[in-house]
């Protein structure tokens, strides 16, 4: 297998990933992925890069973070802690 | 948005000085803007200083606020544009390596061949493996992280990201294809090293 061919694949991953490729341009990526076992690595472990960063808990603002806010633009009065 | 307020009427109220339509702005985007001055900055004091600026910027500014992108979008440009500022001010103790990173450079095939993709999945559930994402998002070319931010983690469209960048769209796809190969490569570091026992 060429290592040309799997450098150019290698462009065109992130659209292959995101469904933005043509048809034939994924069949062709496809047919590759099934001769080289190289690119299928690369391909299931950036999918998982995705999928885990998408799924990765969000950091939230602190409580106090949030109530300086309200000092800082004057708006105390309309301050109301979160419900936790 | 909720449906009880428009983002047409939420923008007039802050316009016309209205303080209950601010703090509802607040509440609405204040934790987004707050995640990713933290991404940006790598501290929350930092981070902190950053969202007070951008809400600060945003009210006074708020006049100039066109619409063609979202109100969400807009906050996230204004974010943005504060954490350059406060990034790019010179100190001695910093150096960028940023800069020195070719951005543009044809990319590489990488050897990593150790297919961890498939896991227990109880093994990417652990607090260190979320603690190793989020130090990893930290340490991205600043770049790719900010486009890998946006587009992966706030969930926002090539175009808005682009928008919030003022960026094109393309460059916006580079950047976060970009983005995903350098966090692959790390993860595949990190995995494979946990394969080692020790
Ligand atoms: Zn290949």
């Amino acid at each position: 297998m060429g290592h040309d061919e799997c450098r150019h694949l290698l462009d065109e991953l992130s659209p292959y990933l995101d469904g933005e490729v043509s048809e034939t341009v994924c069949a062709e990526i496809e047919q590759h992925l099934s001769d080289c076992e190289n690119c299928r690595v690369m391909v299931d472990t950036l999918r998982k890069t995705v999928y885990l960063y998408r799924n990765m808990p969000q950091p939230e603002m602190p409580e106090q973070v949030r109530e300086r806010l309200y000092k800082k633009l004057d708006l105390t009065e309309f301050f109301l802690p979160q419900a936790s | 948005m909720s449906d009880a307020i428009t983002e047409e009427d939420l923008l007039e109220r802050i316009r016309n000085g209205d303080q209950a339509a601010c703090a509802l702005c607040i509440e609405l985007y204040g934790t987004q803007v707050y995640r990713l001055a933290l991404r940006l900055m790598k501290n929350e004091a930092d981070a902190e200083d950053v969202m007070q600026e951008t809400f600060l910027n945003a009210y006074k500014s708020i006049d100039k606020f066109e619409g063609r992108s979202g109100l969400s979008t807009w906050l996230y440009r204004i974010a943005y544009n504060a954490a350059m500022m406060r990034l790019r001010r010179p100190s001695p103790y910093t150096l960028s390596i940023d800069e020195t990173l070719q951005q543009d450079s044809p990319l590489t095939v990488p050897k990593q061949l150790f297919d961890w993709c498939c896991l227990p999945e109880k093994d990417f559930e652990t607090s260190e493996v979320r603690e190793f994402l989020e130090e990893s998002i930290q340490e991205l070319p600043e770049k790719l992280r900010v486009a890998f931010i946006l587009r992966e983690l706030e969930g926002l469209s090539t175009q808005e990201s682009a928008d919030a960048l003022g960026i094109s769209a393309d460059a916006v796809k580079k950047r976060l294809h970009r983005g995903r190969l350098w966090l692959r490569e790390r993860l595949s570091d990190y995995f494979v090293e946990q394969q080692i026992p020790g």
